[in-house]
């Protein structure tokens, strides 16, 4: 009892030690990273991170992570200026500029903190990255400490050649570390469930061991004295166990003996076994090539084994936005110029859309569109064009394809002048520094965000190329349309207004060769449209109309816009704009926004730029496909509304027609309004749209949750958060944007708590850390820079994409091999534990066993156990190719079909059932008369034998009977473990008597020659397995569920023969889903065919039918 | 291989998890096929033992009360204990049919514990098989050795509650003979009882429990013991006595004389004396029959049903308007 017990902690603590080993080898990875710190007199040396303190003066140097946070002193830069990238920790792509104090400038060199003594006070160590209060003493002066001279932890320095900074937070007192959550242990659904059971099966074993000790006390009181040869009455050690005068001590230590002889009840071996199966299943998952990334070179790894079923259990996804969703690289694809769109190339939603609208065509709506006739060509408008490889090199950051701009063709264009604007905004209105690559003979741009970067190359390849920027110029290579020479331009660049998340634009003054003074903005096209002079607004419409389309698209867009200014006009407004650039006082920002304003309207639209955020491979299929197999995703970004909003459209989790709830807080209101204000506020919006999805009566109508971080603080507080949840259940998408790592994790919890489904979190960064580990499933996207969220996770793929093979495929399977692992081993040890206890009742309940101690022994560890382990690790109901083409079998996981309470008890039924029938059989067949036709009769090690075995071939023909999936391992198993009994018996018999006891050559010579052994072992077999198979055969053949209708399509091979039928099933099986292109697809439909009812009312009753059909 | 694929997880069908299958699915025609296939089996297997067990001739006769004197009735146990009694008792057995040799004597014990767990393991296999090992008692107390520590041989309390009644048959005035010998299993007399063994200080004082075994016969001649010492599974058990190998023909009357020693009137035990034959199958065994009979009519039973389902409510197999979605329409 003991030994096995002492095994399998044994062995979990090994499983457990060699889990941490690897964490701690990553860990020491990160400790033993080399920074340049200050050792004195002016020297740096190289120290390895774990051993920087606070007050360190480290130099980090470009592209290295900041090791701790750090008070920036100077920079490579005059002005103590560097940009960081603060995507761990936001998921923010865009870099960030940070400011030293100006009275640190002089630390410019490693010989100048030689003397340098300063004291920083500043606040305790808290979570909060965005703000920061302190103060730095340096020769008697107190220079106060602000958030922008904090560079933190797990961000990166960019654009600068180096920084020196002093440390302030180390280690766990970083705010990073202040923000990350306790990794918790997790536990699967399956497992926990197992506990209830285990529960039950204890209170079941305590019960029966209890009922043993009381019949044995009432009979050691009254039946045992008078048992003569028994001589309780005898003084020798055992015989206090028996003492007809102290029953009921007797009881008692009797009950330890019955706790100890059910307890084959409890199968401690389940434990070793789902430990060894999940091992054995995670090495599938790693070892599985279709999650394996070619690019990276990064197999799928799952890290804890623990969480294998959990995965098929899935009902909400939260996922990340940037590195999980898209590839942080914006790619120009379109755009349009004076009302006219250029650009053929189809964004990847739209050939994912178009993909699926034509599998549709061809088959569940395939006859409806031939009725319909001349309505054909409604539906060929949405033939998109898949030009993806028309064009030759693909140039990063650039997937335009259309002849009419290219090589200085938009001078044939209607309007060349105002393409040149266009040009030109493109190539002045930014901020970015061009680099000259050797290599390419090309300049490449260290934008601060990768939109700008996207806009450069393009107007490098339209023939303006951006070459060179001076403090008061910016050069502009431009390539002569007619002559295709090269003249590089000068634009003395006048004034340059910032873009800010609330500006929403950026604007440029500059003045050309000729003197002609421009002003050149970009920005939303909200914001740039109400800018617009009444003579600018010639191109609004089609504009208009090409933005909406391209939103739909999935693209980012931008409104480009310009306005000629007269010198005087000029001069006069910059001089307001240096008076409020020099005033010092807290309505700087505000003064120099209403400047900024002045100069900012009655601008000429010239048109718009769509950019697409590039996903990464896949993702629209992989959300698609999610979305059929049911599952809720919700995405959390700390990037702002309208990028979330776009990226939401480009995965499909917003469509056209999708009505958008925005829940916000109004910047001003903020300000003014008490917090009770704002949250009453916020209530209100959240009730109001509740009230709104209650009564559409549309089963179609789709709802999408927006909501902002601000907002969500609010939302997440204890009194409003079930409201919030309940609104949010009830959309089919939620967007979170702008939301901090502990937000996340406070979502991922609330999903979690709220509705008690098992959520998965998927990111890639630091700034998923939180999420990742308060998700009952945290997967980490490998491969990339940062290893935290892999380090958090439970699950590591380097693709968004290997998500749907993980759930749908190993998920599925994992989930259904080990559900149904547990009921059998619960069936098996039910029916083998409680022929123990019925034995019990007939020897006076005095803890005889009627099996040999070996058997016993050997029932859990050789002779049952190894076919439940291929059950567990090889079972396939349907192959992975169904599993991916048939998303919605996945439900059966989430909907807990196959591991309920019902089938649970079921199975403990038939394994009561299966007791009943090998020991009452047994026991009639053997217990008097002569089993053999030498006239034996049959003894206990006879009896126990052959009710051995009879249980041996019980079990083990039901789990045949429970397989699906037979490979020569599966048969194998089950024959060994057959034989093994006999060789086992055999092989006992032949050891000596001492050693084998009664049972010494029981087989050879008892049992093998009767044939009412065989008969009854035939007999038992049978009559156990029989309701089983009568239920089974009966459930498949009545009420199927879909794995065995699929299953035998497959068999039949029907569909290879009804090809029709098999598209239609597939395109039948999605779930009801609302995201995903196929739900856009299938709205457009919905769409065509109500256009197509209105018609056909006209035309003829035949099509009307065929439309409302199918 | 380069290093960036050096991750790269190796094809195999095994690892992919293709590896060629069996993919057998649960059709009616197997459904239907395999039940009639077992009831078809079943029956006449279930016949043939049934017909089998019916060919045995078993006569069996309870003589723990009829064998106490009237004047004992109302205090069996100390007829029983007492030595001077009478323990010699006469039956009449009538013979139904004609028992054809071998014929096998058994004694029936009921309500006799011998499965108990003190009982049980109450004997030392190495004192019985080896002369050396005659001290291995650690297991056999209380009856493990006399009081001036000397070692029973065969010690514990199995050999000590030795059964000892004895049965003498005659018919027509005939004495049939019983032959004790071949009643055990051949490994016992073999292998477990050792032929140099033998009885020591067996019974001599203290509580006599059941039969005195002759010191001079070794342990492995000794088949009432060995017979004995295999401990039955239920407290109602059959042991074999002897067998008689000569016929003993219908209706006639056979009469035993018991020599009823054994006590099992303390605790309210029955005794018996069977005679049986026996057949392929063993001894009377109607059960087996009957559940082989009724397991297969149940599977011809769940055969038909299937069958008429099948005929009534057909469902073509992979039908796909079973599945979930196209049974609960979305739309």
């Amino acid at each position: 009892m003991i030994a096995p017990l002492a095994f399998v902690i044994g062995l979990s603590m090994a499983k457990e030690a060699i889990e941490n080993w690897h964490r701690f080898m990553q860990d020491m990875k990160v400790n033993m990273r080399k920074l340049r710190v200050h050792s004195g007199e002016g020297v740096f040396s190289l120290k390895p991170w774990m051993n920087i303190r606070v007050g360190d003066v480290v130099k980090v140097e470009k592209d290295q992570f900041f090791p701790a946070d750090l008070l920036l002193l100077s920079s490579s830069y005059e002005d103590g200026i560097c940009y960081v990238e603060t995507m761990n920790l936001d998921g923010e792509t865009n870099l960030k500029v940070k400011r030293s104090l100006e009275s640190t400038l002089f630390l410019d060199d490693d010989s100048a903190f030689k003397d340098f003594n300063g004291t920083i006070k500043c606040e305790d160590p808290n979570p909060n990255l965005y703000t920061f209060v302190g103060n730095l003493e340096y020769e008697r002066q107190v220079y106060p400490l602000d958030p922008s001279q904090i560079l933190l932890r797990d961000s990166k320095l960019r654009n600068t050649g180096h920084v020196y900074g002093v440390v302030i937070f180390s280690g766990h007192d970083s705010k990073v570390m202040q923000n990350g959550t306790k990794s918790p242990s997790k536990r699967s659904t399956i497992e926990k469930q197992m506990d209830k059971i285990i529960y039950v099966l204890f209170t079941l074993l305590v019960l029966i061991s209890l009922i043993s000790s009381t019949g044995f006390a009432i009979k050691t009181k009254t039946q045992t004295p008078s048992l003569w040869y028994l001589q309780v009455e005898a003084h020798d050690d055992d015989a206090r166990l028996y003492d007809p005068t102290n029953a009921s001590l007797s009881g008692f230590y009797h009950l330890i003996t019955a706790l100890i002889l059910y307890g084959y009840l409890i199968p401690i071996s389940l434990y070793v076994s789902i430990e060894l199966v999940k091992v054995l299943q995670a090495v599938f998952i790693n070892q599985d090539l279709n999650m394996y990334d070619e690019e990276t070179g990064t197999p799928a790894q799952a890290r804890t084994s623990n969480l294998n079923e959990e995965l098929g259990m899935v009902d909400t996804i939260l996922s990340d936005k940037t590195g999980t969703l898209t590839c942080n690289q914006m790619d120009f694809l379109k755009c349009s110029i004076a009302g006219v769109p250029y650009g053929i190339r189809s964004s990847e939603v739209e050939l994912a859309a178009a993909n699926q609208m034509a599998m549709d065509l061809e088959g569940h709506v395939g006859h409806f569109v031939r009725s319909s006739g001349q309505n054909g060509q409604e539906i060929e408008l949405e033939a998109v064009t898949a030009s993806k490889d028309s064009s030759g090199t693909l140039i990063k950051g650039f997937s335009f394809d259309d002849n009419r701009l290219m090589n200085g063709n938009w001078v044939q264009e209607a309007n060349p002048d105002v393409m040149l604007l266009f040009f030109r905004v493109l190539a002045l209105c930014h901020t970015a520094i061009p680099e000259f690559n050797e290599e390419t003979d090309s300049y490449s741009y260290e934008a601060e965000s990768p939109d700008e970067g996207a806009f450069l190359v393009a107007a490098r390849e339209f023939g303006f190329e951006f070459c060179r920027r001076t403090q008061s110029s910016i050069f502009v290579r431009e390539r002569d349309p007619s002559s295709q020479e090269f003249v590089e331009r000068e634009f003395k660049l006048l004034n340059l207004l910032d873009f800010t998340s609330k500006r929403k634009r950026m604007s440029v003054i500059v003045q050309d060769e000729t003197g002609q003074i421009l002003l050149l903005c970009k920005g939303a096209d909200s914001i740039i449209f109400d800018r617009l002079s009444k003579s600018g607004r010639i191109f609004e419409e089609a504009t208009t109309k090409h933005l909406n389309d391209y939103g739909e698209a999935g693209l980012r867009t931008l409104a480009l816009a310009y306005k000629k200014l007269e010198e005087s006009e000029y001069i006069s407004w910059n001089e307001e704009f240096i008076k409020a650039k020099t005033s010092i006082g807290g309505d700087r920002e505000a003064m120099l926004e209403r400047v900024s304003d002045m100069m900012e309207k009655d601008l000429i639209l010239v048109g718009a730029t769509a950019v697409e955020d590039k996903l990464q491979q896949g993702v629209p299929q992989c959300i698609d496909k999610l979305a059929q197999a049911g599952l809720k995703i919700w995405l959390l970004t700390g990037d702002k509304m309208e990028t979330a909003i776009n990226i939401g459209f480009a995965c499909s989790l917003l469509r056209q027609g999708m009505k958008q709830i925005c829940i916000s807080t109004n910047v001003d209101m903020l300000n003014q309004d008490s917090k009770k204000a704002v949250k009453e506020n916020i209530e209100l919006q959240i009730t109001n749209a509740y009230q709104m999805i209650k009564l559409e009566k549309d089963p179609h109508a789709a709802f999408a949750l927006i909501i902002d971080g601000k907002t969500l603080t609010y939302a997440l507080e204890e009194d409003l958060k079930h409201q919030f949840l309940n609104l949010a259940i009830d959309c089919a998408s939620v967007i979170c944007c702008r939301v901090s790592p502990k937000q996340k994790a406070m979502v991922t919890r609330l999903v979690k708590e709220g509705t008690g489904k098992t959520t998965l979190a998927i990111g890639d960064g630091a700034n998923d850390v939180g999420m990742i580990q308060e998700a009952d499933i945290g997967v980490g996207i490998s491969g990339v820079e940062g290893m935290q969220a892999v380090m958090a996770s439970d699950f590591a793929i380097a693709q968004f994409r290997f998500l749907e093979r993980l759930l749908v495929v190993h998920g599925h399977w994992c989930y259904k091999r080990i559900a149904q692992m547990i009921c059998y081993f619960f069936y098996k040890n039910i029916a083998f534990g409680l022929t123990l206890f019925y034995f019990e009742a007939f020897t006076g309940f005095s803890g005889q066993s009627v099996y040999n101690d070996w058997y016993m022994l050997l029932f859990n560890v050789v002779l049952t156990s190894l076919p439940v382990i291929a059950l567990g690790v090889f079972e396939q109901d349907v192959s992975s190719e169904i599993c991916l083409q048939f998303p919605a079998l996945y439900q059966q996981g989430p909907k807990n079909l196959f591991f309920d309470w019902y089938r649970i008890f079921g199975w403990m039924g038939n394994g009561l059932y299966c007791s009943l029938i090998v020991f009452f059989l047994n026991i009639i067949i053997f217990y008097d008369q002569a089993f053999r036709a030498g006239g034996q009769t049959a003894d206990m090690t006879v009896l126990g034998t052959a009710m051995f075995t009879c249980v041996i071939y019980a079990v083990n023909c039901q789990i045949a009977l429970t397989m699906s999936h037979f490979t020569w391992i599966q048969h194998f198993l089950i024959g060994f473990s057959i034989v093994a009994w006999y060789v086992f018996l055999i092989l006992y018999g032949m050891m000596p008597p001492e050693l084998s006891g009664n049972a010494y050559r029981i087989f050879v010579e008892a049992l093998a020659p009767a044939p009412l052994f065989w008969l009854t072992t035939i007999l038992v077999t049978i009559a156990c397995n029989l309701p089983y198979l009568a239920h089974i055969s009966f459930q498949r053949s009545f009420s199927p569920m879909d794995h065995h209708v699929i299953q035998e399509i497959k068999y039949y091979k029907k569909d290879v023969e009804d090809r029709h039928m098999w598209t239609r099933e597939r395109s039948k099986a999605r779930q009801e889903t609302k995201i995903g292109f196929t739900a856009r697809v299938d709205a457009k439909i919905r769409q065509f065919r109500q256009m197509l009812q209105k018609k056909s009312s006209v035309l003829s009753p035949r099509v009307a039918l065929a439309a409302t059909r199918t | 291989m380069d290093h960036k694929n050096a991750k790269k997880p190796s094809y195999s069908r095994f690892s992919q998890q293709e590896l060629p299958a069996w993919k057998p699915i649960l059709t009616p025609g197997w459904v239907i096929a395999s039940f009639i296939t077992i009831g078809a089996l079943f029956v006449p297997i279930g016949l043939l033992a049934w017909s089998a067990s019916d060919n045995v001739v078993e006569i069996s006769d309870r003589y723990d009360e009829a064998c106490v004197p009237d004047d004992f009735n109302s205090n069996a146990e100390s007829f029983i204990q007492n030595p001077d009694t009478k323990k010699t008792c006469i039956r009449n057995l009538k013979v139904p049919k004609k028992l054809v040799a071998p014929i096998f004597v058994y004694y029936q014990l009921e309500n006799f514990y011998q499965n108990h767990r003190r009982f049980v393991k109450s004997k030392s296999d190495k004192q019985l098989r080896n002369p050396e090992d005659e001290n291995d008692l650690h297991s056999c107390y209380p009856e493990a050795n006399t009081a001036d520590n000397k070692p029973i041989v065969p010690c514990g309390l199995i050999a000590w509650s030795l059964f000892n009644d004895t049965y003498k048959l005659s018919t027509r005035g005939k004495q049939i003979t019983i032959d004790k010998k071949g009643i055990a299993w051949k490994s016992d007399t073999k292998a477990k009882f050792g032929s140099n063994v033998y009885p020591k200080n067996f019974q001599k004082e203290g509580l006599i429990g059941g039969a005195a075994l002759d010191e001079s016969i070794p342990l492995s001649e000794q088949e009432d013991l060995m017979v004995w010492m295999r401990t039955a599974a239920l407290p109602k058990f059959r042991k074999l006595y002897g067998r008689i190998e000569t016929d003993i023909e219908a209706h006639d009357t056979i009469k035993v004389e018991i020599e009823n020693n054994y006590n099992t009137y303390k605790f309210g035990g029955r005794k018996k004396l069977v005679l049986s034959t026996t057949t392929w199958i063993g001894g009377k065994n109607d059960f087996v029959g009957v559940a082989y009979v009724s397991v297969g009519g149940i599977c011809l039973f769940l055969a038909i049903n299937f069958i008429l389902l099948y005929v009534f409510r057909p469902r073509r197999l992979g039908d796909p308007s079973y599945l979930s979605w196209n049974r609960h329409p979305i739309n």
